[in-house]
C-alpha cells in the first residue's frame, strides 16, 4: 500500500492539513512563544527576582489558593447538583439544569459585577453576611466565591453524564447482597465517580488560576492581599514593564501546561473507567 | 450513541425514580372526618431509592446553591438594569458610546467566528479523515487556548505587535495600528475563541466516520462536493453548536481584549470593556443596563445550545461536552 492511501483515500488532505498547522502557528504558537521569549530576554537573575517578590508570591498563593478552595466546594457542592439532577425529578428541575450553563455562558465582566452588587457590603446577601461579620467583597473570599461560580459548570458538566450513564444493576445487585444505601454510595457509586470528580476538580482549577474578569470587580485588587496573579501581570502592563510581565506570564503559562496534561491523563482515565464499568 | 440519557437517566423500570405527582395514587376519601388519620399507604421504597428525606434534603441544598451562586446574581443583572425604569434603560444603551462599543463587539464577532469556523472545519477534516504521525500533538494544542489565562493571551499580541514588540516597529513605519486598535482586538478575540469550533466538530466527525464520503468518492464526486453535499449537511447542526459557542464568547471576552484595547471611548470599547468603564465611574444604572445587553446574549446562547442539544445533536461524549 502505497503512503498516500494508507493516510487516506479522501482529497484535501494537504490543503487542510496545512491550513490547520500554518493558523495554528500564527494564532497559538508564534504570540505564545513570544511571551516565552521576552521572559528570556531579562537573564535568569532580574526574571527571578520578578517571579519571587514577594508581592508576587502573594499573588501566586492567592490565585492557586482561592482556585483549590473554589474546585474544592465545587466539587462537593456541585457534585450534589449534578446527583440531584441526574437522580431526582423535583419542579424546576429542567430550569436548575439550564442555570448551571450560566456561568459558562455569561461574559465574565457581568459575572464580576453581578457578584459584586450581590455579595458587596450594601448587597442583597452581602450585607446580611455583612451583619454576620463576615466579609466578602474586596477579600480573599470574594476571590474564591467568583472562582466558585466561575467552575460551577465545569464540574457539574464531567459529573452529570457519568452518573448518567451508571449502571443500576449494580446498585441492584448492591442492595440484593444487602448494602444500605449508604453502603452502596460509599462503596460503589463514590469509586466509580472519582475519575470524573477529579478531571471537573482539575477542569475548575485550571479556568480559576487564569481566571480575570470576574476576580477583578470583587476582589479590591489590594497588592499582596487580594491581588491575583493575572491582574499582575496586567499592572506591569500599565507600567510598560514587558519584561517583566512576561517573566509572570510564563510562570502561569508553565502552570497550565502541567494542568493541561494532567486533565488529558485525567480525561484519559475517566474514558477508561467509563469504559470498563 | 445514546442519545436518550441527557433528558432522561433513568433507564430501567425497575429503578424508575417516581415523579413527585405519581408518590401519591388517587385514594378513596377517608371514611369520615372524625377518624384517625390511618399513616398514608405509601409504596415501599425501593432497595436502589434514596429515602425521600435525603432526597428533599439534598433537592434543598442543590437549589439553594444554584440560588445563592447563579439565580441571585443573573437576577440583579436585570433587578439593576431597570432599577431606574426602562426609559433611563434605553438612553444608556443609545448613548452614542454604548452604541459605538456594541458596533465594534459585532464587527469582531463577525470577523473572529467565521475565521475559526474555518479553521474548526480545516481541523476536523485533517484530524478526522487521515492517519498521520503528530496527529494527537496537534489536537492537544487545539485545546490550548482554553488553558492561558486571558490577560496572557492579550499580551501575546501586545508583545508581537505592540511598539516595543517584534512587529512593531515594522508596522509602525508602515503605518499600521494593531495594539490599542481594531486589529488588535480581533487578533485577541480569534486567538480565545480559537478552539470552539474545532473541539466540537473533531469528536462528532470522528464518530461519523468516513464511510459517506467514501462513497461519494467511489461514485465520482469531487473534494468540493464532498465537502458541500456529504460532510457539510451531515455536521450543520455540530457546526452550528461550536459557531453559538464560540460567538459567546467572542462577544464577550474581557480579560484578553482589555490588554490590547487602550481603552478608547467610541473607538477600541467593546461592550464588556464598556461595562467596565461605566462601572468605574460610579455609573452602576449605566454599566447594568449595558451587562443586560450581555446577559440577553448568554440567555440566547443558553436558549440555543439547549435547543440543538435537544433536536438534533447526538449527545457530546461527556468530557468533551465540558465547556
Amino acid at each position: 500500500m502505497s503512503a498516500a492511501a494508507r493516510r487516506g483515500v479522501l482529497p484535501g488532505f494537504g490543503l487542510s492539513t496545512g491550513f490547520t498547522v500554518l493558523y495554528l502557528c500564527l494564532v497559538v504558537l508564534v504570540p505564545l512563544s513570544a511571551v516565552a521569549l521576552r521572559s528570556s530576554s531579562l537573564g535568569w537573575q532580574e526574571a527571578w527576582k520578578v517571579v519571587a517578590s514577594p508581592r508576587a508570591l502573594a499573588s501566586y498563593r492567592l490565585s492557586f489558593g482561592a482556585s483549590l478552595l473554589a474546585a474544592a466546594a465545587n466539587v462537593v457542592f456541585g457534585g450534589l447538583v449534578a446527583w440531584v439532577l441526574a437522580r431526582y425529578r423535583f419542579p424546576g428541575r429542567a430550569f436548575v439544569d439550564a442555570l448551571v450553563d450560566l456561568p459558562f455562558a455569561l461574559p465574565t465582566a457581568v459575572s464580576g459585577i453581578a457578584l459584586t452588587a450581590v455579595y458587596g457590603p450594601t448587597g442583597f446577601i452581602g450585607r446580611h453576611l455583612e451583619a454576620a461579620g463576615v466579609r466578602v467583597a474586596f477579600s480573599p473570599l470574594g476571590v474564591t466565591l467568583a472562582l466558585t461560580f466561575i467552575g460551577l459548570p465545569f464540574v457539574i458538566r464531567t459529573l452529570q453524564p457519568v452518573l448518567e450513564d451508571l449502571d443500576p444493576e449494580v446498585e441492584e445487585a448492591a442492595a440484593v447482597l444487602g448494602a444500605s444505601r449508604w453502603e452502596t454510595f460509599r462503596h460503589v457509586l463514590l469509586p466509580a465517580l472519582v475519575p470524573a470528580a477529579t478531571t471537573g476538580f482539575a477542569l475548575a482549577f485550571a479556568r480559576g488560576l487564569g481566571e480575570y474578569g470576574s476576580i477583578v470587580f470583587i476582589s479590591g485588587n489590594m497588592p499582596m492581599r487580594t491581588e491575583i496573579a493575572p491582574l499582575l501581570v496586567m499592572t506591569r502592563l500599565e507600567q510598560f514593564d514587558y519584561a517583566g510581565a512576561a517573566a509572570l506570564a510564563t510562570v502561569l503559562l508553565l502552570a497550565s501546561f502541567v494542568l493541561l496534561l494532567t486533565i488529558n491523563r485525567l480525561q484519559a482515565w475517566t474514558r477508561t473507567r467509563a469504559g470498563a464499568a | 450513541m445514546d442519545a436518550d440519557a441527557r433528558g432522561g437517566g433513568v433507564t430501567s423500570p425497575a429503578l424508575a425514580v417516581p415523579a413527585p405527582d405519581r408518590e401519591a395514587p388517587p385514594r378513596p376519601a377517608p371514611p369520615g372526618p372524625a377518624a384517625v388519620p390511618a399513616p398514608p399507604r405509601r409504596r415501599p421504597r425501593r432497595a436502589t431509592e434514596d429515602p425521600a428525606l435525603v432526597r428533599w434534603a439534598l433537592v434543598a441544598i442543590a437549589l439553594l446553591f444554584v440560588g445563592a451562586f447563579v439565580l441571585v446574581p443573573a437576577a440583579t443583572v436585570v433587578a439593576e438594569a431597570l432599577r431606574g425604569g426602562v426609559a433611563l434603560w434605553w438612553k444608556a444603551l443609545v448613548d452614542p458610546d454604548a452604541l459605538a462599543a456594541v458596533k465594534l463587539t459585532l464587527l469582531v464577532a463577525a470577523i473572529a467566528v467565521p475565521l475559526n469556523a474555518l479553521f474548526g472545519l480545516a481541523a476536523a477534516w485533517s484530524v478526522t479523515r487521515f492517519r498521520y504521525a503528530g496527529k494527537s500533538v496537534l489536537v492537544s494544542l487545539v485545546d490550548l487556548p482554553f488553558g492561558v489565562s486571558p490577560v496572557v493571551s492579550g499580551m501575546a499580541t501586545v508583545l508581537l505587535f505592540g511598539a516595543h514588540g517584534w512587529l512593531g516597529p515594522w508596522l509602525l513605519a508602515h503605518g499600521v495600528k494593531v495594539v490599542f486598535a481594531v486589529p488588535g482586538i480581533v487578533l485577541a478575540t480569534v486567538f480565545v475563541t480559537f478552539p470552539f469550533v474545532a473541539r466540537e466538530l473533531i469528536p462528532f466527525m470522528e464518530a461519523q466516520g468516513v464511510e459517506e464520503e467514501e462513497a461519494a468518492l467511489v461514485l465520482g464526486a469531487s473534494g468540493w462536493q464532498i465537502l458541500t453535499r456529504v460532510t457539510l449537511p451531515n455536521v450543520k447542526w455540530s457546526l452550528l453548536y461550536g459557531v453559538i459557542l464560540c460567538n459567546a464568547r467572542a462577544m464577550g471576552e474581557f480579560g484578553a481584549v482589555s490588554v490590547v484595547s487602550g481603552h478608547i471611548r467610541g473607538l477600541t470599547n467593546t461592550v464588556p470593556l464598556q461595562v467596565e468603564i461605566l462601572y468605574g465611574e460610579y455609573a452602576f444604572q449605566a454599566a447594568f443596563a449595558v451587562a443586560s445587553l450581555l446577559f440577553l446574549l448568554a440567555l440566547v446562547t443558553l436558549v440555543a445550545k439547549k435547543g440543538l442539544e435537544w433536536h438534533h445533536r447526538p449527545r457530546p461524549s461527556a468530557l468533551r461536552s465540558a465547556p
